[in-house]
């Protein structure tokens, strides 16, 4: 029992030898620490005011051919919904689609010279909304504007009362497509859908990315961490000291996992400090669980970079690796396009990445509220990670040359 | 103070052998170190030194054939085995980026010693070693000469029965290197076994035992003493004229495999199978009065290491001359 106990205790002195060692060597890097402040910095910056998915002000160009009243009224609603901005009027359809293959415009309203009589008799108008289509997130955001107008219609015009919209989109040549809004008098409306967007009511894109940021960010910061971290003993010759040494495989791989995790929980405080400062991004849960949550994320990361840090043998090496490994994390994980419309097969790859799971534990508990309780099965699956990473990280080290 | 033999044999190998793709780096060699010994190892550069060396540490699978490492079966039992031994690499593999103190106190912690130990052991080696003004400087910062001796400090922190030392003193001032020497003693006296490959002969002389490489294969073992008894009769110093002159003159003398300048005289080897000092010497003058250098004399000389070291290098074996004596 004794002779355990001291095992035990001579181990954990190896552990904690190479971590401190590892944080003496961090607190020296000038470099690394930028990193480590810099990447996160500037990536939430860059998502954060760069990229973004919201989509307002679409240009557009008004063929207004009945110069009524009600079509002023029309386009002033149109414009009232943010998601176009009415540039210019044009006298024809021939001008109007000009300037939509320049791209000058991005949609092009054209309001029928009948419409105050149609809608005097009762009878539907057709305003038509040609949208370029060639990006399908403007497409998307133009059709649901049209929506958006036809229910303000019906809100706000006595004739359209008891009317809903149809749209449809119909497509044109040269990737473009026409949208018809058509108020359907002969049909009232049958079911009234509400839709009540919850936890991110305004719906801004940051909102939404800054959790996400938080794992691609620990994604790529925490595998380079180690990824290079063995490399380097490689590449410097302090590794034939190393494995010269009674340390143990594992407890070289704990040891250097640890300080990174510090690391890594400073990198989620900067980027949450920074989320909430610069663009509001709400803490609903609590910061414990997700600094738990992050906890076996960081270190499922970190355990992913010794396994390329095992099989590489440059530092140039180990970075293709980890981008290789990244890449695909991001694309799959549901951080820029949505999970559940992902094909299964992708899904089933996706499932695989850490990242997938932390993205929901962060959006859960930043956004909803969530307890991680409810958020378990991510946590496993991300702890069945980790495992398996650490497992093949070690037995692929050998303590040979 | 370790496990060892019981047989006061340190390290024993039989047939060590290991290949890289068709290169046979250690070729079948047979080696018997005894414990409390300073047992050198000499070769020219890619003779194998650091590959025999590096087998016997476990951090090379050997290609076939046994060693046996202070009781220790390698590299099976090498985790067993690192506990005990020190090891210095050819290249400076402590960490450039941490002081002389924080090195030191690493390696005394992955060998496992406890917190006040450490402490002991690290005051110990920065004084032993003169590293005490630099304790608080990067080891980046050091010279040659100072890094060589923080890595000794740091390959002794805990006191190993072995220390293996892989070129230690390559590039390092005479002055350095006799110290390091009399420390490598001190080690020796205290009953530390030291493997040390080396290619200046000044440190091959003061090896207690040599183990010759030529190209993998063990080419020599004995003391240094045995190892040029094995050469007796087979040197000459030629005198009386220009070593330059001399050396000129003889070459091309089937008598002669090797010919060196020390100082005023012309280092004669004479070629193997040859007749005998005394008919040689006498043949080298009248090659020299021909040549016009009648005031030429030569005599029988000491072979040293380095005649033995080239005798090898031409191709000649002496390992049956001077026989394993261990």
């Amino acid at each position: 029992m004794r002779g355990a106990a001291q095992a035990v205790a001579r181990s954990l002195r190896r552990v904690l030898a190479i971590a401190r060692k590892e944080l003496r060597q961090l607190a020296r890097d000038r470099l690394t620490l930028a990193m480590i402040v810099g990447i996160p910095t500037l990536q939430l910056m860059l998502f954060g005011y760069a990229i973004n998915l919201d989509v307002r002000d679409i240009p557009t160009a008004v063929l207004d051919r009945s110069r009524s009243a009600l079509s002023r009224r029309l386009l002033g609603e149109l414009e009232a919904t943010q998601t176009f901005r009415i540039r210019t009027e044009v006298r024809s359809e021939v001008e109007a689609v000009r300037l939509l293959e320049r791209s000058e415009v991005g949609a092009v309203v054209v309001i029928p010279p009948d419409l105050d009589r149609r809608i005097e008799r009762g009878r539907g108008a057709e305003i038509s909304l040609l949208v370029d289509a060639s990006n399908p997130t403007t497409a998307a955001a133009a059709l649901l504007g049209g929506e958006g107008l036809g229910h303000a219609l019906a809100a706000r015009f006595r004739p359209f009362a008891a009317t809903t919209g149809s749209a449809a989109l119909r497509p044109l040549p040269e990737g473009r497509a026409q949208l018809v809004a058509t108020p359907d008098l002969a049909r009232p409306d049958p079911i009234q859908i509400a839709v009540l967007p919850f936890y991110n009511p305004e719906r801004r894109t940051p909102v939404f990315i800054v959790p996400g940021l938080v794992g691609v960010i620990l994604t790529m910061t925490m595998m380079l961490m180690t990824a290079l971290a063995i490399v380097r003993e490689r590449e410097r010759g302090t590794l034939e000291f190393l494995i010269a040494t009674p340390v143990r495989r594992g407890e070289l791989m704990v040891g250097k996992i640890l300080p990174y995790l510090v690391v890594g929980h400073v990198q989620v405080a900067l980027i949450l400090g920074l989320g909430a400062l610069l663009f509001d991004v709400p803490v609903h849960g609590s910061l414990l669980d997700l600094g738990a949550g992050a906890a076996a994320f960081i270190a499922g990361m970190l355990a992913m970079g010794l396994v390329i840090s095992a099989a590489a043998r440059t530092q140039f090496q180990a970075m293709q690796m980890a981008f290789f490994f990244f890449l695909p994390s991001m694309l799959l994980s549901g951080f820029m396009f949505p999970f559940d419309a992902m094909p299964r097969p992708a899904q089933w790859i996706g499932l695989v990445f850490p990242l997938t799971h932390f993205l929901r534990i962060a959006r859960g508990v930043l956004l909803k509220g969530a307890t991680l309780e409810s958020l378990l099965g991510e946590v496993a699956a991300i702890a069945a990670f980790l495992a398996v990473a650490l497992v093949v990280a070690t037995l692929s080290f050998r303590k040979r040359l | 103070m370790t496990p060892h033999g019981g047989d006061g044999i340190a390290i024993r190998t039989r047939g060590l052998t290991r290949r890289f793709g068709d290169r046979v780096a250690v070729d079948g060699v047979d080696l018997a170190v005894r414990s409390g010994e300073i047992f050198g190892c000499l070769g020219p550069n890619g003779s194998g030194k650091s590959t025999l060396m590096r087998m016997l540490l476990g951090l090379l699978e050997p290609s076939a054939g046994v060693a046996t490492v202070l009781g220790c079966e390698m590299p099976r039992d090498a985790e067993r085995l690192r506990p005990s031994v020190g090891y210095m690499t050819q290249r400076f593999s402590l960490y450039e980026d941490l002081s002389v103190e924080e090195n030191l106190d690493f390696a005394g912690e992955i060998f496992g010693l406890s917190r006040r130990r450490r402490r002991e052991r690290v005051e110990a080696a920065l004084d032993g070693h003169g590293l005490g003004p630099w304790r608080r400087q990067r080891a980046a910062a050091l010279s040659g000469g100072w890094k060589q001796r923080l890595a000794l400090a740091a390959a002794t922190i805990h006191e190993p029965a072995l220390l293996v030392l892989d070129e230690p003193t390559a590039g390092v001032d005479p002055q350095s290197r006799r110290e390091f020497w009399e420390r490598l003693f001190g080690l020796a006296v205290a009953g530390t076994t030291v493997l040390v490959s080396t290619h200046y002969m000044d440190e091959a002389v003061r090896c207690h035992r040599l183990c010759m490489l030529r190209e993998g294969r063990r080419a020599a073992i004995g003391t240094p003493r045995e190892l040029a008894q094995a050469l007796r009769g087979r040197v000459l110093d030629v005198r009386g004229v220009s070593p330059e002159a001399a050396i000129a003159a003889l070459s091309g003398s089937a008598l002669v495999a090797s010919m060196t300048q020390l100082g005023d005289t012309a280092h004669v080897l004479l070629a193997p199978g040859g007749p005998g000092a005394q008919r040689a010497a006498e043949g080298l003058v009248r090659v020299l009065a021909h040549a016009g250098l009648p005031d030429a004399s030569a005599s029988a000389a000491e072979a040293n290491l380095e005649d033995v070291f080239v005798a090898l290098l031409l191709g000649e074996s002496l390992d049956s001359c001077a026989g394993e004596s261990a």
